[in-house]
């Protein structure tokens, strides 16, 4: 299984699954941290977009996709503040030549939480009062452990995200020693990718349990520790809804409390209750990795890219999406 | 969405770099990565500086993955 929306979409780009022995079989997992964010939570901030007038910065990413009501796209065509920036340090610039409130929208997986834990260190000595921060940040580690406990999914190893990895190390990932699953860093380049599967299957042939490192160029054994250092000193692990999984226990991350005056959930009294998928929608088992997107009765006739229901089929690294866009399963 | 781009440092002014990637000029913070030097290619993401490439050890990975690559095409 690969669970990094990037991957998904190489390994569909490149034809990589259609290449492989029929003993082979790539499974895509909830690598794609815009398709997990509850649709809970992008209602929450668009609402407070639309009646409190109040700038929500947020990533490209997360533009399209739907909430249980609407898109920031959306309330974006309908007059209110939605701004697309390309880093937290630019919702920093927002907010310094703004008068009005900015809420930086704070999604991501391990690779993006050391920029936004910067950016809110940053408001906070410089005394930026007009911006916060709503976060939704989930962990890459928890969420294989919860998949390694299913036992309706049968993984026989992991291909593990390489631009994570460059953070976390290839320490953090525990959990699948002790499940007895290997992994293997991986990049993201085809030549990185082949040699993640076979460094997997070599692992797997001699029975070995094992974290290997194929992204040597990138990912040094011990991640990046500065970069670690910073999340800590900003955000503490809570629980946090996946959309279309449900509650991962110390799956997410939350500002501490000496951070709590850029906390956009504080300041506005903002919830992400409940994980309502649309009717129909596979995509909470296309995530897990229970089902291909084929599978799911929506795709490719009532879900297309252009006319998407579920969170897979928006975001440009959704399964979905990238099983629309190149084939997926044979 | 963890894509991130490998850029070279221009120049630095404090925890931030000027980066090029591709011809493009942009800005990087160093914030994790402080032992970075005019020259070096740092991975960028999200406006964030969060590896440092080793040259030399970019090229090594690259050649062991390339040596992988022929073996299996001899076997298959």
């Amino acid at each position: 299984m690969e669970v990094c929306g990037t991957h998904t979409m190489e390994i569909g780009r490149l034809g990589i699954r259609q290449l492989l022995p029929d003993s082979v079989r790539l499974i895509s997992g909830p690598g794609c941290p815009v398709c997990v964010t509850p649709a809970a939570y992008i209602d929450a901030a668009a609402e407070l977009a639309v009646s409190q007038g109040v700038c929500i910065a947020t990533f490209g990413d997360l533009f399209r996709v739907p909430g249980n009501r609407r898109s920031f796209a959306q309330v974006k065509a309908a007059g209110a503040g939605i701004e697309v920036v390309a880093s937290p340090r630019a919702a920093l610039d927002l907010a310094r030549k703004s008068s009005g409130e900015v809420v930086f929208t704070a999604v991501g997986f391990e690779t993006t939480i050391p920029a936004t834990a910067a950016a809110v260190k940053a408001a906070a000595s410089e005394g930026i009062t007009n911006l916060s921060f709503f976060v939704a940040h989930r962990l890459v580690p928890p969420a294989l452990d919860v998949l390694l406990a299913d036992s309706s999914l049968r993984i026989s190893g992991f291909l593990l995200p390489g631009h994570v990895s460059a953070i976390v190390g290839a320490g953090a990932y525990g959990t699948l020693i002790r499940r007895g699953v290997p992994g293997v860093i991986t990049g993201f380049e085809a030549l990185d990718i082949l040699a993640g599967i076979c460094g997997l299957l070599g692992l797997l042939a001699g029975n070995e349990v094992a974290i290997k490192n194929e992204y040597t160029r990138v990912v040094p054994e011990d991640g990046n520790p500065a970069a670690r250092r910073l999340m800590e000193e900003v955000y503490e692990p809570c629980d946090a809804i996946w959309r279309g999984i449900g509650m991962l226990p110390q799956s997410g991350l939350r500002l501490r409390p000496e951070f709590a005056a850029f906390d956009a959930s504080v300041r506005y009294g903002l919830k992400e209750q409940g994980d309502e998928m649309p009717e129909g929608c596979g995509c909470g088992r296309v995530l897990k990795g229970l089902i291909p997107p084929e599978e799911c009765l929506l795709f490719g006739a009532a879900c297309t890219p252009e006319n998407p229901v579920g969170p897979c089929m928006v975001s440009s690294e959704g399964s979905c999406a990238a099983a629309f866009k190149y084939g997926g399963a044979r | 969405m963890c894509l991130a781009i490998p850029a070279r440092v221009r120049s630095i002014r404090g925890t931030i770099a000027e980066v090029e990637v591709e011809g493009v000029v942009t800005s990087a913070d160093l914030a994790v990565l402080p032992d970075v030097k005019i020259g070096d290619y740092v991975l960028v993401h999200a406006g964030l500086a969060i590896q440092k490439y080793d040259e030399e050890d970019a090229l090594a990975n690259l050649e062991l993955i390339r040596e992988l690559y022929r073996a299996v095409s001899n076997n298959g």
